[in-house]
């Protein structure tokens, strides 16, 4: 019996994750992932469009977050999960023997869901990744990308005159920017963020959800939300994950308006938590 | 399509030696460090592990009838005949020089270890006998391979002479390498191929039996008090802050304590386990507290909570449900707060616990010596012989520490429970 | 039924006998508490009391500031010296110069040992090293006395020999140096405790950014448990200059006012052991400068480690 439940399930979602756009930046084939035993991810297909902003939506426990972290082989952290199938960024593996992990985690960069500054000043924060990176030559180019950052993050304004006070006497919203701008500061290519207004205020949500926008001009971005309304608000594409497969996968206006599948219907309208 | 992103490894860069490199240091600091252990433990197991065998040499002595009153063996004095019976096996020692010589070829003891011999065995009296006694220390270390005789003779202990008198008695199979159990069945001596371990072992063991006895009690007492009672005022922050610096006072503090206080105040007997004890105690109070608070802090509060729920006073749950509960992991701690105290030195040599003393000690007010501070008295003595018998007595001590540790982490699996 | 309904539940306390039980169990708990109390009164007090009566005798000033140490008071008063002399300085000076080395060995080799543990090691390695460093700490400390008197020294002064140099059997080098191994358990448990505490949020930033490992290490974790290292590294300070067996065995009797690390010296623990032991009257000045000693040592070890502990639970925070 279940097998057959199993059987359809496969079935359905490949049928409606066949979206396959055509400038993608990342794209996943076939990933399973293991946390020791457990197998987290199912079969992972996903195309992610250059320039724009994914949202992964679905219930706690899907897998979003860890499809996420695969992307810069943050995973490698936790000695007990590992990858298997293929991740391409700009068309090449990311878990080739000749890749750098190092290079790669420069290119795509992570917002992460509780703002973690380090416990530096705020200009340190910043300037922390272009130093390690080696891309500035002076204190005078530092000192620029420093405030381009900043403005970038839409900081700048706030912090200009307080650049070597401790990033950890931000408030949430303000660290959690904080932690944006040093992530553009080492120029990835790719910004992911799992849940990154998760712990603010929705004041300061409304901030972030603007600079996300601004920022898809030149990043490629994708979030991992709980919440459908930010999903629908900021992104273009969303995928719908449950239990570790991906479901559905489209235009944002698609996913909310004409969900394909039935899960996605009862997640948006809220019959799946 | 998208431009070309590069995340290529670059082989050799700067930043990928460093990182190598970093990694490597830490290795090594950890090699480093447990080579050193290696190092010592194995340079001690190597020198020690022959003081557990002793030579013997056979000596065939006329013991006469009409010399030795079988009623009274003890009062008899054996050395004339056993220095009668050497000089009969090598006659060509005739002066001075080479009769003493000769003597020292057997331990000093030689004529007790005889005498001990016929009080077993009367009938030995009035014949020819055939009797087994230790080497000298100098002979017993020589058979072991343990002294250069290609050096000039006046640097070594044995002359040439001596030498050849060993290597006659070889040929002969007179000489014998036997277990040395009067290692594990003896007190202290001034010659090292008598010396046992038995008298500091039951001293370390009599203290340390004092130490637990106050110690635990006290510890685990203190540790309910402060976790489950006290309310958090400034007093009980005081006696909490006190027991953490105690716990990091130098060892030998302990001991002045011990000097000024148990001895010439109170005038409590010098040397004793008693006092040994009651030092120990203090020292490792703070060890068993800290242990005991943390595997009461580890009963989940929802055990307190039921036993409170059916009407159990504060006192009842503590006493019936959390102690209880928490008791293997004061154990665990209180084990290995006795291992430190069983390693340490320096307080006892502070209440006059390096006294020489030969006799096993019988109880706790018995002057007595301790197996740590035994290694430190061998340690000091310039004879070749104790050498061995340091590093011996280190293997012992070190298999007691082991024992009780493996019997801290046995109990800790067996019995700790996880919530 | 009638007679059950006319019962009242009885809700205050009735149990007299088992209050009394109560406090006077509770009495027992703070008594047993004040034991560690009047431990601690009674080093201070023995010392104390001791010390001043050292004092009525040789001057604070000469003790602290005096050069000379040669508590050796002559049998007869008309005897050259008959008074001795009871300058600290040289002690402490080597005190000082053989826990300098024992930290220059433990810091850097506590710290990557630390680090390798806390970052590098696979769990199969760590679960191997981790035991083998207790052990290290666990082996009374006589026994590193032993090995550093008959092993590490005569290997100094034979290699000193070799280049020209010479080096004293009793060097504070080859006290100093086995010292430092003992301590590195200490400072590599203390140090893993405080690198782990440091939140894994901090490590993720960095490595998101696309630091390697060790510039995470370098640059974000430790800064951040600094505090705590430090806190770790003042601890392990005063467990070397409270130190005794080692230096009883491995260092030297003579008050040498030196700072080279070949020469032999002296520290406070070894001269309240050598002062100490055997048979003494208890009341001449050499004996009673013991427990002067003692006083200088408990302060001094006291300051470290209050700072330590403030330091540690400041960081906790």
């Amino acid at each position: 019996m279940n097998s057959i439940v199993m059987r359809e399930n496969i079935n359905t979602m490949i049928e409606h994750s066949d979206f396959a756009p055509e400038n993608s930046i990342i794209s996943a084939k076939n990933v399973d992932v293991f946390y020791g035993e457990k197998q987290a991810l199912f079969n992972m297909n996903l195309d992610v469009v250059e320039n724009s902003v994914t949202a992964l939506i679905g219930p706690s426990g899907c897998g979003k977050s860890t499809l996420l972290r695969c992307f810069n082989r943050m995973n490698d952290v936790i000695p007990i999960c590992h990858v298997e199938g293929s991740i391409t960024l700009g068309g090449q593996d990311i878990h080739a023997s000749n890749v750098d992990v190092v290079s790669l985690r420069q290119k795509v960069g992570m917002v992460f869901q509780k703002p973690n500054p380090f416990p530096k000043s705020i200009y340190d924060n910043i300037a922390y990744g272009p130093r390690i990176h080696g891309m500035t030559t002076s204190k005078a180019e530092l000192d620029e990308v420093v405030e381009k950052s900043l403005k970038r993050a839409g900081l700048w304004d706030e912090v200009k005159d307080r650049l070597d006070k401790l990033g950890t006497g931000l408030s949430g919203g303000q660290q959690q920017r904080l932690c944006i701008a040093r992530a553009i500061a080492v120029q990835p290519k790719v910004i992911l963020m799992d849940e990154p207004c998760s712990a603010l205020d929705p004041i300061a949500t409304a901030t972030v959800e603007e600079l996300i926008d601004e920022l898809r001009e030149r990043f490629t971005i994708i979030i991992v939300t709980h919440s459908m309304q930010q999903a629908a608000r900021v992104s273009m594409h969303t995928a719908f994950f449950h239990l570790g497969n991906l479901v559905e996968y489209g235009a944002t206006s698609d996913i909310f308006t004409a969900p394909k599948d039935e899960r996605t219907q009862n997640y948006i309208t809220g019959r799946i938590g | 399509m998208t431009d070309h992103i590069d995340i290529i490894r670059v082989e050799g860069s700067t930043r990928h030696r460093a990182q190598k490199r970093f990694q490597l240091y830490g290795l090594l600091a950890v090699s480093l460090s447990l080579a050193f252990l290696f190092i010592m433990v194995g340079s001690i197991v190597l020198r020690g592990s022959s003081a557990f065998r002793q030579s013997f040499v056979q000596v065939e002595i006329e013991l006469p009838a009409d010399a030795i009153d079988p009623d009274d063996v003890r009062g008899t004095r054996f050395g004339k005949f056993l220095k009668q019976a050497l000089r009969n096996k090598f006659p060509q020692a005739t002066t001075q020089k080479d009769k003493k010589q000769l003597y020292k070829l057997v331990s000093a003891t030689a004529e007790y270890s005889i005498r001990e011999q016929v009080e077993d065995n009367p009938q030995l009296i009035g014949t020819h006998a055939k009797i087994w006694v230790r080497t000298s220390s100098d002979v017993d270390i020589y058979l072991k391979g343990y002294v250069d005789t290609d050096l000039d003779e006046s640097k070594r202990r044995l002359s040439d002479q001596q030498l050849e008198w060993l290597a006659l008695l070889q040929q002969e199979n007179k000489i014998e390498s036997r277990i040395n159990t009067k290692f594990f069945t003896g007190g202290d001596s001034r010659e090292p191929e008598q010396v046992g371990v038995l008298g500091a072992v039951i001293g370390s063991a009599l203290s340390l039996l004092v130490c637990f006895l106050l110690s635990f009690p006290l510890g685990v007492l203190t540790a309910v008090y402060l976790e489950e009672f006290a309310p958090k005022n400034k007093f009980n922050r005081i006696i909490e802050v006190n027991i953490n610096n105690l716990a990091a006072v130098p060892s030998i503090v302990f001991g002045l304590l011990g000097l000024a206080i148990f001895l010439n105040f109170f005038g409590l007997p010098r040397s004793t386990p008693l006092v040994g004890g009651m030092v120990l105690a203090l020292m490792t109070l703070p060890t068993i507290i800290i242990a005991s608070r943390a595997s009461l802090r580890a009963v989940p509060p929802s055990i307190r909570e039921a036993a409170m729920g059916i009407g159990a006073s504060k006192v009842q749950t503590t006493f019936h449900h959390v102690v209880p509960l928490a008791m293997p992991g004061m154990l665990t701690g209180s084990i290995i707060g006795m291992a430190q105290a069983l390693g340490e030195t320096a307080p006892l040599l502070m209440i006059g616990m390096v006294a020489f003393i030969v006799d096993v000690p019988q109880g706790i007010t018995d002057a007595t010596t301790a197996l740590p501070v035994q290694i430190f008295l061998w340690a000091d003595s310039p004879e070749r012989g104790f050498l061995e018998k340091t590093s011996a007595a280190i293997m012992v001590l070190l298999a007691f520490l082991i024992v009780m540790n493996l019997v801290a982490i046995i109990l800790r699996r067996r019995l700790e429970q996880r919530w | 039924m009638q007679q059950r309904n006319s019962q009242t539940i009885n809700v205050t306390r009735n149990a007299t006998g088992q209050k009394t039980r109560e406090i006077l169990v509770l009495a027992l708990l703070l008594v047993c508490s004040l034991v560690a109390v009047l431990t601690t009164i009674g080093i201070v007090a023995s010392l104390a009391f001791e010390a001043f009566r050292f004092f009525q005798e040789v001057s604070l000033f000469d003790f602290l500031f005096g050069l000379e140490w040669s508590p050796q008071t002559a049998l007869r008063s008309d005897q050259v010296g008959s008074s001795g002399s009871f300058g600290a300085i040289p002690l402490i000076t080597g005190t000082l110069l053989i826990s300098a080395i024992a930290m220059a060995i433990a810091t850097p080799l506590g710290l990557l040992s630390a680090i390798y543990l806390a970052e590098y090691a696979s769990d199969g390695a760590r679960s191997v090293i981790k035991p083998l460093l207790e052990l290290l700490a666990g082996i009374p400390t006589v026994v590193y006395g032993f090995f550093a008197a008959l092993v590490i020294a005569p290997m100094l002064r034979n290699s000193g020999e070799n280049v020209g140099l010479v080096i004293s059997s009793e060097s504070a080098l080859a006290a100093g140096l086995t010292m430092g191994i003992m301590i590195v358990p200490l400072v590599s448990s203390l140090s893993d405790d405080v690198i782990n505490a440091v939140p894994q949020s901090l490590r993720d930033a960095s490595y998101a950014l696309g630091s390697t490992q060790a510039e995470t290490i370098k640059q974000v974790v430790l800064p951040a448990a600094i505090p705590g290292i430090a806190g770790s590294l003042l601890l392990a300070a005063s467990r070397a200059i409270g130190e005794t067996m080692i230096v009883v065995m491995a260092a030297g009797l003579a008050a040498n006012l030196t700072a080279n690390p070949f020469e032999a010296v002296t520290t406070v623990t070894v001269q309240i052991v050598t002062l100490l032991t055997g048979d003494q009257e208890f009341d001449s000045a050499k004996t009673l400068s013991a427990f002067a000693l003692g006083l200088l040592l408990f302060i001094i070890t006291l300051c470290m480690n209050v700072a330590a502990l403030k330091i540690v639970d400041r960081y906790k925070e």
